[in-house]
């Protein structure tokens, strides 16, 4: 390899249940037939990927966010913690400070500001990563804990671990939150290409033009690839030609794909035109990929 | 006044086109909350008239004010979201990664960072083709989705919902067991989980009711596309049955739900047969539970 950077591919959707995990999953299994590859799901709220693979756990962790703690013995009742944090996670309460972890976005300023230190920052558990293998495919997924709201810290911290243990690998995917907002950008902003997968419906099309928005406020480089193509009309593909998107391919609309899906089993080896569409998916995200970089 | 949430952890489960079609057999009592703020689609099938629209604040974003800037650098120092780079020897906020938590703009020594609001999106008021009203809304490109927005239109419609004697509040949740699920789950009455046979749909069916747990409200599960994977039907029948949650019909797998949403129908409308019984069936019981 020329090029010691490993290529990242998110993959993501506006509205959800198009496609984005079978996409994900297929693509990752399809490449690691020849190649070393890490699939890594950051659908973290409801991580799917892993349903469809059978590995062996080689790590897992708990994931912490830093929130503040109060110590009763240092603090004055300045008040200059509850004045501080903008998301009304720290008030007072008669002589006490009280923390609501789940308002806390870890930004240390009531923390740092503390002129009696008595506010020391502590790691809160928020979800689960782990690691798997199978052959040449590495498997990572984040999972929040249910009660967690916050899916931001998760995804970024998923992301590091894969970036520092992964580093080497030549290609990542990305299977990415569905919607447009702040878990969406997390998920994507290092990606060197995003193929936003949607299906050819007026629900389809709607979100999907959401997701063109966000791909163009980050200045990525994405395509388009239609699932259950044939059922709908014909409007998503208008769309793309009107915008300049291109369509990187089009999954056909068929009953035993989603059989498959349904029972957690991998679709494109029994599909040869799937593994075709595959095949140019790759061929058109390294070739982007590269060109952006060059 | 009774609050109806469907959500489906698992997103492309038929959640709206089943929400959007107990709407239209709730008629004028039903008011609508489309919820579902990030990928809001409700609109597509109600025919709204976007009577009322207002701009939608929340949060902050910090602002540097380059003339007073003394590039003293202590403002990326502090930053937990790497939010502040410096581009060209200016210091610049990404208003992207910023959360507005204020920590820069209180260490800047000249107070040249200032924190201004945040523009979090827009949200309608809209008579609906029903003959009652929708509340929705459209989250910025990559705002916040912290459940701010959601709130605001859940509450929205509850004060119309009052006001105007309306029976019910059916609301359109988003997918995800997140902020903005959370909050469109908060004072509900009851909970209609739609999900699908697939191992995906049962193990996102199984983690946001483990959230539904936690509010303690009382559920009823839709399968949809229930004849793709009758063994996992089978297995989602028998979770329903060890939580105590109503299983409320099955739907088939049927295409003309997608031919319905390419016309703006709801199904009731399109279809008169056996789909329309089963989803006017499942509305006329969903009505009884939220009351008892």
């Amino acid at each position: 390899m020329t090029d010691p950077k490993p290529l990242k591919i998110a993959i993501a959707s506006g509205k959800g249940g198009t496609g984005k995990t079978t996409l994900s999953t297929n693509l990752a299994a399809y490449i690691a037939e020849q190649h070393e590859v890490v699939l890594v799901d950051l659908d973290v709220e409801e991580p799917n990927s892993g349903l469809f693979f059978k590995g062996e756990l080689i790590h897992e962790e708990a994931i912490f966010k830093m929130i503040p703690q109060w110590d009763e013995k240092k603090c004055t009742l300045c008040g200059i913690c509850t004045k501080v944090c903008n998301y009304h996670a720290v008030i007072q309460l008669g002589p006490s400070i009280l923390v609501f972890p789940e308002l806390c976005h870890s930004c240390y300023a009531c923390s740092e500001l503390c002129p009696a230190a008595a506010l020391p920052m502590i790691p809160k558990k928020t979800g689960m990563l782990r690691d798997f293998q199978t052959g040449k495919l590495h498997f990572v997924d984040g999972r929040l804990d249910i009660g967690e709201e916050q899916a931001v810290p998760l995804i970024s911290k998923t992301k590091k671990y894969v970036a520092h243990k992964y580093g080497h690998v030549s290609i990542a995917i990305f299977d990415s939150p569905p919607g447009t907002s702040c878990p969406v950008m997390e998920a994507t902003k290092d990606a060197d290409f995003v193929i936003l997968v949607t299906e050819p419906t007026p629900f389809g099309l709607h979100d999907l033009s959401l997701a063109v928005e966000t791909m163009r406020a980050l200045h990525k480089p994405f395509g388009v690839v239609v699932n259950r193509y044939g059922i709908g009309n014909d409007e998503v593909i208008t769309y793309c030609r009107e915008e300049n998107i291109p369509v990187l391919a089009k999954i056909p609309n068929n009953r035993k794909i989603a059989e498959l899906y349904s029972s957690g089993k991998l679709m494109y080896q029994d599909f040869p035109e799937i593994k075709k569409s595959l095949s140019q998916i790759l061929e058109y995200c390294v070739k982007e990929a590269k060109g952006g970089r060059a | 006044m009774k609050e109806i949430v469907v959500i489906s952890g698992k997103g492309g489960t038929g959640k709206t086109s089943i929400t959007a079609s107990f709407a239209m057999l709730g008629g004028a009592d039903v008011v609508v909350a489309d919820c579902d703020v990030d990928a809001a689609d409700m609109h597509l099938l109600m025919q709204p008239d976007y009577n009322f629209a207002d701009d939608f604040y929340s949060g902050e974003v910090a602002y540097i004010d380059q003339s007073n800037c003394i590039s003293c650098g202590k403002c990326v120092d502090i930053c937990r979201f790497d939010a502040i780079s410096v581009k060209k020897k200016l210091y610049v906020v990404d208003p992207i990664s910023c959360e507005g938590c204020g920590y820069c703009a209180r260490v800047c020594p000249t107070k040249t960072i200032v924190n201004k609001n945040r523009l979090a999106g827009k949200w309608f008021i809209s008579k609906i083709k029903t003959g009652s009203i929708m509340v929705h809304a459209r989250l910025g490109i990559g705002a916040d989705n912290s459940g701010k927005l959601v709130a605001k239109v859940k509450n929205e419609a509850k004060e119309i919902a009052l006001e105007e004697r309306k029976g019910f509040i059916l609301v359109d949740g988003s997918p995800g067991i997140g902020c903005p699920v959370v909050s469109s789950l908060s004072g509900a009455n009851f909970v209609v989980l739609v999900t699908e046979p697939s191992v995906s749909g049962l193990h996102d069916l199984k983690r946001v009711y483990e959230l539904v747990k936690k509010f303690n409200i009382k559920a009823g599960c839709i399968i949809n596309k229930a004849d793709v994977n009758p063994g996992k039907c089978a297995e989602i029948a028998q979770f329903l049955t060890e939580n105590d949650i109503v299983h409320l019909t099955d739907l088939p797998y049927d295409e003309n739900f997608t031919r319905a949403m390419v016309l703006g129908q709801t199904m009731v409308e399109y279809d008169h047969g056996k789909l329309n019984e089963l989803l006017t069936e499942s509305w006329e019981n969903v009505k009884k539970l939220s009351s008892g």
